[in-house]
């Protein structure tokens, strides 16, 4: 069951929550159960017609000729659309807010991209005898050489992908190949760390495969509108762009959605509306543009696979010093929505945690790939990935338990994050505390008494600043009741504990007016005072005592 | 060329002309209109079309039409009794084993055929049941303990 614990973020928001902890019906349920939610595929239409695509066999070609001529004769066929018939053949989704340019065709012009690209598209009274007619168009293509390696991609002679990015890295600010950060000197910081720890790490391309595949129905409306029913995550970007590509005011669209049958981000690209739209346009009859699983599965959008380089420097006493980056997000053939998965990279790139030195290079590169999307927390899910395997190496490189490891190096309120944001809020120190509660992880005194409210400051950490006492804590640690090392060596081999631990205590600030922080714990701690729930870590003293909003 | 036919849809006669070779999933849907039986894969492998016929769940997309004249066939529509909802249906309810929804209604099917031929199955047996139908959002286990609740007669809103 889920708890609101207002001890942690009563400070967060005045009000309350009651419906959290509480079982709640959702207001749809009772449809899914009846079989009678309204998903756009339940909408029937007399007449209705059938757009199937053809697609490109090959990851990167330029197309010779099409011959469509015996398509057109087929049993069935009303309308084959080609790429000339699109009136906008060149959108990127973000040029809806002004980022990046115009580089994905509705249907390709001269050159296919990546395998599945669609080429044509046929208008029919059934499916099948759209994928019949779809059977008899010959295509003559030459093949052109093509590069499926992010890293490969950007060496000096490396096929060129997208024809609006030459260089096959999207341009940021109309300059920029790639985002960087450069916060301190990583340089000068690894040469003070005690420890320098290096790795790299790789996810591939994931596929959404929600039950439902990516489709939509547009219906002429009387009134010279047209009505579009579809499976879109994002009505009004999806109405937008499909206003954009049919050179149509959105006030002539009418979309309705709302009913999806699982997205998890991949369906926010309109990769069926547009076309649906202008079969409509050019038939007068409503039109179903509706994915197989194939499709789905080679067109629909993945997440894009990513490549990441990490080296921390980290010293003895479990401060993390520097960290340098260098990230490569494989954006596929297109641009879709990498871009800006990149730039959320960029600013998550320290993770929560506060470092002093950052110095990171990332990477939105084009490949002869399907291009990829949002999914889930992109840009920053396979980044989390890599960094937490990295904190458990730097914590078992300096011999810290993982978790008090990371409670150390956490962002505190008055943080300076590494993209100059100032950290604010701050809740993963009380989080970590409650979960080792709960999970009956030991930590140490010193650490279920640290607070996110205390000892924030961009300079904290900084390599140079060895004037802070630091505490000496002794070296042992009470084993777990069920004598098993919870704590297992991942870089090998394992360095030893040092014969001291020293956790890095900070400077208490000036208590806030009207307010009473605990005082810094001296070496014998004081019992904690009492929590609401009745517990007694460190989360407890941290909002609900005070009883003041931080900022 | 179509051909007619006649089945037994949730217990009423119903009848379709279809086309050679036409699914039984695209009948339902298209020329009968029973639009709870919902299309994944069209190809047999994520159970999201799951029809019960003579009692047994069966992948309505790979069933060709023709072949379930004179038969009888149950879908999630036929399962509400009036304004009762079937134990089921209320334990999925209950239990948040649904989220977007669109895979529930095979669910169901195949685990109407279970409790219509075990009425107290094991865990493991809901698990056997439900083996061929993928669900992307919620996971298994609020469906496996929506069943069991359903098979114990835990359902608030029991028919």
């Amino acid at each position: 069951m889920l708890e609101f614990r207002k001890d942690i973020f009563a400070d967060e928001r005045d009000d309350n929550l009651q419906e959290v902890g509480q079982p709640t019906q959702r207001q749809d349920m009772l449809g899914h159960v009846t079989g009678t939610s309204p998903y756009y595929d339940d909408h029937r239409f007399a007449n209705l017609l059938h757009l199937k695509i053809l697609r490109s066999p090959h990851a990167h070609a330029r197309i010779r000729s099409i011959d469509d001529s015996a398509a057109a004769r087929a049993p069935g066929v009303k309308r084959i659309i080609r790429a000339a018939d699109v009136p906008v053949n060149l959108n990127t989704l973000l040029s809806l807010i002004q980022f990046g340019k115009d580089d994905e065709p509705s249907l390709a012009t001269d050159v296919v991209r990546y395998k599945g690209e669609p080429i044509l598209g046929i208008v029919a009274t059934s499916e099948r005898a759209a994928l019949e007619a779809l059977a008899l168009v010959r295509v003559s293509y030459d093949q052109l050489p093509a590069v499926f390696d992010v890293e490969e991609a950007l060496k000096p002679g490396a096929p060129s992908v997208n024809a609006t990015y030459p260089k096959n890295t999207f341009e940021y600010y109309g300059k920029y190949d790639h985002q960087k950060v450069r916060f301190g000197d990583v340089e000068a910081a690894f040469k003070q760390a005690d420890i320098v720890v290096e790795d790299r790490y790789q996810m591939s391309p994931i596929e959404h495969a929600p039950t439902e595949t990516n489709g939509s129905i547009a219906v002429p409306d009387t009134n010279g509108r047209f009505i579009v029913y579809t499976s879109t995550q994002a009505l009004f970007f999806s109405l937008d762009t499909s206003a954009k590509i049919n050179a149509v005011q959105s006030n002539q669209l009418h979309f309705i959605g709302g009913t999806v049958g699982g997205g998890f981000g991949g369906k926010v690209d309109t990769l069926t509306e547009p076309l649906s739209i202008l079969a409509a346009r050019l038939t007068g009859a409503p039109v179903r543009y509706r994915f197989g699983r194939h499709e789905e599965m080679q067109f629909g959008s993945p997440r894009g696979a990513e490549r990441i380089y990490i080296k921390d420097g980290v010293m003895k006493d479990g401060r993390i010093v520097a960290r340098q980056a260098r990230a490569y997000f494989d954006s596929g053939a297109y641009t879709r929505l990498s871009s800006y998965a990149v730039v959320k990279c960029a600013a998550h790139i320290p993770g929560p945690y506060t470092i002093p030195n950052v110095h990171a290079d990332i990477y939105c590169v084009f490949t002869n790939r399907t291009p990829a999307t949002a999914m889930r927390g992109f840009g920053v899910t396979a980044l989390d990935f890599a960094l937490e395997c990295q904190m458990d190496k730097l914590a078992t490189a300096v011999g810290m338990d993982p978790l008090e490891f990371r409670i150390l190096n956490a962002y505190r309120d008055g943080d300076m994050k590494a993209h100059r944001r100032e950290a604010k809020n701050c809740a993963l120190i009380e989080c970590a505390q409650v979960a080792a509660e709960k999970a009956n992880w030991p930590l140490r005194d010193e650490f279920r008494r640290m607070s996110s409210r205390q000892g924030g400051t961009h300079e904290r950490a900084g390599v140079a600043d060895r004037t802070r006492t630091p505490i000496l804590v002794p070296a042992a640690k009470p084993a777990p009741a069920d004598g098993t090392d919870r704590t297992r060596p991942i870089v090998t081999p394992p360095v030893p504990a040092a014969p001291q631990r020293i956790a890095y205590e900070r400077p208490a600030p000036p208590p806030p007016a009207g307010t009473a922080p605990p005082p810094p714990p001296p070496r014998s701690a004081p019992p904690p005072p009492p929590a609401p729930a009745g517990s007694t870590h460190g989360a407890a003293r941290f909002s609900s005592v005070f009883g003041t909003r931080r900022r | 060329m179509k051909t007619p036919i006649q089945f037994q849809l949730n217990g009423e006669d119903v009848a379709a002309f279809v086309e050679g070779g036409a699914n039984l999933l695209d009948t339902l849907r298209e020329a009968v209109g029973d639009l709870s039986v919902k299309g994944g894969c069209w190809q047999g492998t994520c159970g999201t079309c799951t029809v019960l016929i003579d009692g047994s769940p069966r992948l309505s997309c790979i069933t060709l039409a023709e072949s379930v004249a004179g038969r009888s066939i149950e879908t999630t529509a036929g399962l509400r009794r009036g304004a009762d909802l079937h134990p089921l249906q209320s334990a999925f309810m209950e239990r948040f084993a649904a989220q977007c929804g669109y895979c529930t209604p095979g669910m169901l099917m195949a685990a109407k055929a279970l409790l219509d031929k075990n009425p107290n199955p094991t865990r493991e047996n809901v698990v056997e049941a439900i083996g061929g139908n993928i669900c992307r959002c919620t996971g298994y286990e609020p469906i496996i303990n929506a069943v069991l609740d359903a098979a114990r007669g835990d359902s608030r809103h029991r028919a």
